[in-house]
């Protein structure tokens, strides 16, 4: 199988999405980029690349826009509930500040308020999270944020696998869908089908199996926790690590049929730790089997604190090798 | 201008029909019938019935928070809609959206809408549908004096021309956005050659004049259905209401409502210009005025008969699908 990176998988899976489908379109800040310049039109494909070559191939379905994000994802709620099926690129999550009625007043109720006579298939996608020195207004995950928005599916890929099976799904979703992109894992590798797939909203992955302590982690804790969990095993512990790969929904029975047979629940994400998600599936775990519990849940988040600049910083700020580790042997003192 | 005989009927009851609607809705809510908040659109009738004549079903509009006048220009079932307000299950939007929310997607209807200037970039999205598919659609935004002032409005202006898409921009100002007065919140003192420096036309009508509003709007959609871009109406015209029912008003000057009602109503200025040109006449205006009221008052009996909705029916219709195991 093929080797590919999550910026290549996501990009492949719109290709193939905007080839398949001709109401699929992106629209964005320089998805095609250097419109209106003298220079190569169409030459950037977002600043991560990840809409890359698809002004040169569908012009017209490739809409660079002015930097106006509340009209961006107006703009995609708007066509798709005339039946497109948009793709919008916010560039980063923290920006979410400038378009939040779009999201949340807007697109994620139509269905409700126009009592279920409404579809809006629009995808948001956004850069997320940290480790770029890129600081308080470009580091933020946000997706802990927008899943206790009702209305909104909100997803966040762990790997580039994942990463096009999901998007094709948030595509084909007739529900709009909010498609966080962890940026630091954008040039990790991983086997990646050329064919078209799918992989459903709400079935989490299992990415260890072991039956001391179950860990879920979200987006770029993924693979820092699996690191963690690898290293662990050669001291003979042995861990469940979950990765529900959308925040809403959520595969609250992976979670807790894992719970109720290890007993120990250890919960790992980039964001702080105040209503974030760490704090959900710990309450979900006290609500639900915390009879199966053998010892207090530990959460694994940044700290409350905006994320800092300096790396030294940084390094400190979001969770690590150590904090993982020392949380699952706390679970097991 | 010419209109068709068929054209002036259906406005003038359509005129008829939001100002009973509006009135009677007023009634409910002093009688405690009706919940939530309500903005009234009595006195700008006009200015809705004038643009849609312009717009078939599939043609959008997207509204504001005084929507109902918009929705019922645009083809919303009067029965649907008064059900809503009454919060019934069998209203409109299921009494999900209320006021505030009435919407119709398959008329083209995407919603009054509680948020100031929330409308303008959804529209835009709107028309860049029909501009992606090439189908001569056009979409259109109603905007109040308030909305203008919003970032978003601003946003979907410039947007609009930058994909030139078409986008009609409605811009009906009632002078006061909530209590506050046009003069102390619009820093300018041309509103219409504001919007202009976006880059698209905008025409000008008397917004208690249906004809004016019709030959207004019929030049900008006509403009943005032809493929120009984006283009703009603005109207003028009081509220005869307050901001919401139950507003007592105390920014308005003496005697200011009493010449809106007195020299600023639509329907009485209509029917004295089908008088004076004979085009319809008093019998066939009032036989009318006498079906709305029946309908009017059918629907208020409707709706107090409809059914209630049922405590398992607040988590439906929040997603088509939704997989969550739990």
């Amino acid at each position: 199988m093929p080797e590919k990176t999550m910026r290549d998988a996501i990009n492949e899976a719109l290709h193939q999405a905007m080839e398949q489908d001709d109401s699929v379109f992106v629209i964005g800040e320089d998805v095609g980029g250097c419109s209106g310049s003298a220079g190569d039109v169409g030459a950037v494909g977002g600043v991560f690349g990840v809409t890359e070559g698809i002004y040169h191939r569908w012009p017209d379905r490739c809409i660079d826009t002015p930097i106006s994000e509340s009209a961006i994802v107006g703009a995609a709620a708007g066509a798709a509930l005339v039946g497109m099926r948009p793709v919008a690129e916010i560039m980063f999550a923290d920006f979410i500040g400038v378009c939040m009625d779009q999201i949340v007043n807007q697109m994620a109720k139509f269905r409700y308020m126009f009592g279920g006579k409404s579809r809006c298939p629009a995808v948001i996608r956004f850069s997320s999270g940290g480790g770029f020195s890129a600081a308080g207004q470009h580091s933020q995950a946000m997706y802990q944020v927008m899943t206790s928005f009702p209305g909104l599916k909100v997803v966040v890929p762990s790997n580039a696998y994942d990463a096009k099976g999901l998007m094709l799904s948030a595509i084909q979703d007739d529900d709009p869908v909010l498609f966080f992109e962890p940026k630091i894992l954008y040039q990790e590798t991983a086997d990646v089908p050329d064919e078209m797939y799918t992989i459903p909203f709400g079935e989490a992955n299992f990415v260890r199996e072991g039956d001391d302590v179950t860990v879920v982690a979200f987006g770029q804790m993924v693979p820092k926790a699996a690191a963690v969990i690898d290293a662990l095993a050669e001291e003979g512990i042995s861990c469940d690590l979950i990765d529900p790969r959308t925040t809403s929904p959520l595969d609250e029975n992976a979670i807790l049929e894992s719970v109720e047979a290890t007993g120990r629940l250890v919960v790992v994400d980039e964001a702080p730790p105040r209503c974030g998600l760490t704090a959900d599936i710990a309450g979900l775990a006290a609500d639900k089997a915390f009879s199966s519990l053998k010892a207090p849940i530990k959460q694994v988040s940044a700290p409350h604190s905006p994320t800092p600049f300096s790396p030294e910083l940084e390094a400190a700020y979001l969770p690590d090798a150590d904090k993982i580790t020392a949380a699952i042997k706390a679970t097991l003192a | 201008m010419s209109i068709p005989k068929e054209t002036l009927l259906h406005a003038y009851r359509t005129m008829k029909t939001i100002r009973e609607f509006e009135e009677r809705v007023n009634a409910e809510i002093m009688n405690g019938q009706i919940p939530g908040f309500t903005h009234l659109y009595t006195g700008q009738e006009a200015n809705a019935v004038g643009v849609c004549a312009h717009l078939d079903e599939s043609d959008t509009i997207i509204s504001t928070h005084r929507g109902h006048g918009h929705c019922i220009a645009k083809g919303a079932e009067v029965s649907g809609m008064m059900k809503e307000l009454f919060g019934s299950s069998e209203g409109l939007c299921k009494g999900k959206g209320g006021s505030m929310h009435v919407a119709d997607i398959d008329k083209g209807i995407l919603g009054a809408n509680g948020i100031v200037a929330g409308g303008p970039p959804i529209s835009v999205g709107s028309a860049l549908a029909a501009k992606i598919r090439k189908n001569g659609k056009v979409a259109v935004s109603f905007s109040g004096d308030g909305s203008v002032n919003q970032g978003t409005c601003f946003e979907a202006m410039n947007m609009a021309v930058v994909l030139q898409a078409p986008a009609v921009f409605v811009i009906e100002n009632n002078y006061y956005s909530e209590h506050t007065h046009i003069s102390y919140a619009v820093g300018c003192d041309d509103l219409k050659a504001r919007t202009e420096a976006f880059g698209f036309p905008v025409f000008v009508a008397d917004g208690a004049d249906f004809f004016a509003v019709y030959e207004a709007a019929g030049k900008a959609i006509a403009h943005a259905r032809e493929g120009n871009g984006p283009a703009g109406v603005f109207a003028e015209q009081g509220r005869y209401h307050g901001h919401f029912v139950g507003d007592p008003q105390a920014y308005r000057a003496e005697g200011e409502l009493e010449d809106l009602r007195e020299n600023h109503c639509p329907l009485k200025i209509f029917r004295a210009k089908m008088a004076e040109s004979g085009e319809l006449s008093d019998a066939e205006l009032d036989a009318i005025d006498a079906e709305v009221m029946a309908e009017i008052e059918q629907s208020v009996a409707d709706a107090k008969a409809a059914a209630r909705p049922t405590a398992e029916q607040v988590t439906e219709d929040v997603y088509i699908q939704y997989t969550a195991t739990a």
